[in-house]
């Protein structure tokens, strides 16, 4: 188990070197951040200056190897745009996208397991029928379309929710959250909807597709025989059969619903960690780019990293196997 | 006294109190600004924002023409001296006095060689206190837009800066964040009362100020939108009072949606397209808008009208000069538009020997008001008079290292004149012959020596009238030589719910909220 860990610890920060050293190649496509950073007065001697003080003159190598050398020591710099530590505006933006994660991932979780479970036992109804139909829309509708259509339908012409923002957040340490007010509470309607959308369909039809699986097996027929209750059948022992696949998938999926969640962040402006990366890009903020992308890597490495060890500890098999 | 006077006197009474009462401005602004520091990375919009918080020693009144503000008076001296007479009874929102140490302190820190906003202070050398009251501005020759400058150094409170560490200007280059960039104190209509990033900015009133509010507002939350759609979904659903940032294409239904207002009007940045002029293009071949006639073909080539009423619809200012009329310099006989003519056009082309001439225009997507669609229009109508433009578009962060590197052989340029508001920004940085202080923005490398000349001679020229002059000769030069074009005044559109009674909106597209009254909230 030791060796495995260690080999599974080592691929990570593989990984990680690997998604930096991707990104600065890319940075070099991304325009000169020195046409951003002044302005119309500014003469070309000033603007040499900066670039050199910036460390920008230097080879992509020299660059990627002194932000790797800062970065082990957890020093991301200062962000051009902001002036700000880039750790302190990422800490500062990850309450945020966290608790939008969260709240969609419970959305999808609590919305498509029983429509998938409905869909699935009423099969060739209509009902269920054009719940499948609706869900191939939530698939393919893009996720900002989808959060422009909410903001003109929930704010514009109902009024019941606010179009933009996080609302009043408190704060409990370092962490901010909504949850505890009710502006809070009604910012985050829209933009977990918009991102949970996607989310909700895809458990529904995972769940859908197991459960036809599941209620064909030799056990519900027994059960069935034996005259327990139908609901019972349906919801205590055949889904619960269904759910290992289900959460596996969504565990997984967090990583993804954090990348997504750039999207939703810039159509609400919610103050997330997606918010920031999309203004660095048009700012050609490399330092908070550079950090971002390891960040949300870091999170994707360890997610995965996670589900392999947890895999590894119920089946053994995987550990002799591999390790 | 009869009942009928108490009442009025009550109701007078009612509407007193409710005047005073809190006026809360949410205003949801296209970006948010990038730090409370306004000696951080020149963005105009930051520095008019923080306008609410600190001030210069001058400002620009409702005339667009500068007035006094933290100095009452001013001189000039010789040997390059202006002395400034500084407005006594002022205090810092932290109770502070403000006197002549802290505009040395403030000058010191702006002009510092890391500060990021040096480039707006051009002459500077040093500033000496005379007495509490009376600072002497040393400044590198003879150098006649000091008081424009002026406007955006904005002053801060010495002692707060020595107490915070704060002397020098935060440098990213040394890692180390300042204290200026999360805190304020600053003599201005407002004070802040928190900030977080990206998502709220809060202004409060202050009590103190020096000047006679013209406002009555107590308090402006200010959340920045990037997304034009939320934006404009937010102002119809009311969940703000002003933005400054009116998405163009939604201007109809605004204007048509009850409680909201629109106010449009066009702003001082000027579309123009450049040639590159160099005798060889960057591959190599000869380069046919070298020659005038060309260029000339091509200004008659573009159909103005069009472009104002299809890709602008209607909201631009067609412009025949490179400057916009609030800009000194700017003279009514230069605005005339090339008179549109494609077939003379077309064969002046064929004369010149330019017929099929392959080349490519290079615009960004995202500097300007609807740059995408100007230019593509600019691609079909110099095909049709006989050239073969192929549109090179991306970010502006990308295409403004190929326009400015000479690479493109025809690229766009929107140039406001902020923060000088003076046609010598436009003459000293896009129309001088390049070199290390001047024609930054020169991308065609063209090198024209009467307007050097005349720009030389403006530049330390006191007479404003003369000075003027000058720079009129210059633009009628750059006009003459056709080396931009200049297509239209950019439109602006400022969007407000109806509990906002008036804003003033000057052509620098800048909210001052200090002259900005709301209806009586009942």
């Amino acid at each position: 188990m030791t060796v495995f860990l260690i080999k599974r610890l080592f691929n990570a920060a593989m990984v990680m070197l690997v998604v930096a050293a991707l990104a600065f190649m890319i940075f070099r496509f991304v325009g000169d951040p020195i046409q951003l950073m002044v302005n119309e007065q500014t003469t070309q001697g000033e603007k040499d200056a900066l670039r050199a003080s910036l460390g920008l003159n230097d080879s992509v190598v020299v660059q990627y190897l002194r932000f790797v050398g800062n970065a082990v020591r957890g020093d991301f710099g200062i962000s051009y745009r902001n002036q700000q530590s880039v750790m302190s505006l990422i800490a500062e933006r990850f309450p945020a996208t966290m608790e939008l994660v969260i709240v969609a991932t419970i959305l999808s979780l609590v919305v498509g397991i029983p429509l998938g479970v409905i869909t699935a036992i009423h099969r060739g109804r209509w009902f269920s029928e054009s719940l499948q139909f609706v869900s191939i829309i939530g698939v393919s509708l893009p996720s900002f379309v989808i959060g422009i259509v909410l903001i003109l339908v929930f704010s514009v012409e109902l009024g019941i929710a606010p179009a933009f923002g996080r609302g009043e957040v408190v704060r409990i340490g370092w962490w901010t959250t909504g949850l505890l007010t009710p502006s809070g509470r009604a910012a985050l309607v829209l933009p977990s909807i918009s991102l949970a959308l996607y989310q909700i369909t895809l458990v529904m039809r995972l769940v859908r597709a197991e459960m036809l699986e599941v209620l064909r097996s030799d056990f519900v027929k027994f059960a069935r025989a034996r005259g327990v209750p139908r609901w019972r059948v349906h919801y205590s022992h055949a889904l619960r059969n269904c759910l290992m696949p289900v959460v596996t998938m969504t565990a997984m999926n967090v990583g993804a619903l954090i990348a997504f969640a750039l999207i939703t962040e810039t159509v609400f402006q919610w103050p997330g960690m997606g918010l920031l990366f999309i203004q660095a890009v048009t700012f050609v903020d490399i330092p908070v780019m550079a950090a971002y992308l390891c960040i949300v890597s870091f999170i994707f490495v360890v997610l995965n990293t996670a589900v392999d060890i947890a895999y590894a500890l119920i089946d053994p098999r995987l550990r002799t196997a591999r390790g | 006294m009869n009942l009928r006077t108490t009442l009025l006197a009550g109701a007078a009474m009612v509407a007193m109190t409710s005047a005073v009462s809190a006026e809360t401005l949410r205003w949801g602004a296209a970006r948010d600004i990038n730090s409370l520091d306004p000696y951080s990375y020149g963005s105009t919009f930051t520095i008019s924002f923080l306008n609410h918080v600190y001030e210069g020693l001058v400002r620009y009144n409702a005339d667009l023409t500068i007035e006094p503000a933290l100095a009452t008076s001013w001189e000039t001296m010789p040997g390059n001296i202006w002395r400034f007479h500084l407005r006594e009874g002022v205090k810092f929102h932290d109770g502070a006095d403000f006197t002549a140490d802290d505009v040395v302190a403030s000058l010191t820190r702006v002009s510092d060689e890391s500060s990021p906003l040096r480039g707006n202070l051009p002459a500077y050398k040093s500033a000496t206190k005379v007495d509490d009251h009376t600072v002497d501005i040393a400044v590198d020759g003879t150098y006649p837009l000091l008081l424009n400058d002026l406007t955006n150094i904005h002053m801060f409170d010495a002692g707060w800066l020595k107490a915070n560490g704060a002397e020098m200007p935060t440098d990213v280059a040394k890692k180390v964040e300042g204290y200026a960039t999360f805190h304020t104190n600053g003599t201005g209509p407002f004070s802040l009362e928190s900030r977080v990033p990206d998502s709220k900015t809060v202004l409060v009133v202050n009590p103190n100020w020096w000047d006679t509010p013209k406002h009555n507002l107590d308090r402006i939350e200010f959340t920045p939108i990037a997304s034009a759609a939320t934006r404009t979904a937010a102002l119809l659903a009311g969940e703000i009072d002003f933005t400054e940032a009116a998405p163009i294409q939604d201007l109809p239904r605004l204007e048509g949606a009850p409680g909201v207002k629109v106010l449009a009007s066009s702003e001082l940045r000027t579309l123009m397209f450049g040639f590159n002029e160099r005798p060889k293009l960057a591959d190599g071949r000869n380069n046919p808008f070298a020659d005038k006639r060309v260029r000339e073909a091509v200004a008659a080539g573009i159909d103005l009208d069009a472009i104002h009423k299809k890709v602008m619809r209607g909201q631009s200012r067609i412009a025949g000069t490179v400057v916009a009329p609030a800009i000194p310099g700017y003279s009514e006989d230069l605005d005339t538009p090339t008179p549109y003519d494609p077939d003379a056009a077309a064969k002046t082309i064929k004369d010149a020997g330019a017929e099929g001439f392959a080349f490519t225009l290079v615009c960004a997507n995202d500097a300007y008001v609807n740059e995408e669609g100007v230019c593509n229009a600019m691609v079909s109508m110099m095909t049709r008079i006989g050239l073969k433009p192929t549109l090179d578009i991306g970010p502006n962060a990308i295409q403004q290292v190929k326009q400015s590197s000479g690479e493109a052989d025809m690229f766009d340029l929107g140039w406001a004149n902020e923060p000088m508001l003076d046609s010598y920004s436009i003459l000293l940085q896009v129309f001088k012959t390049k070199s290390d202080n001047a024609g930054v923005f020169n991308w065609g490398g063209w090198s024209y020596p009467e307007i050097d000349k005349l720009l030389d001679a403006s530049a330390v020229e006191m007479d404003r009238d003369a000075r003027l002059k000058m720079e009129n000769e210059a633009l009628r030069l750059v006009k003459e030589n056709v080396i931009m074009i200049p297509i239209h005044q950019q439109p602006m559109a400022w969007g407000l719910s109806d509990k906002v009674d008036s804003v003033l909106q000057l052509s620098d597209n800048k909210a001052r909220h200090w002259m900005t009254t709301m209806k009586a909230a009942n």
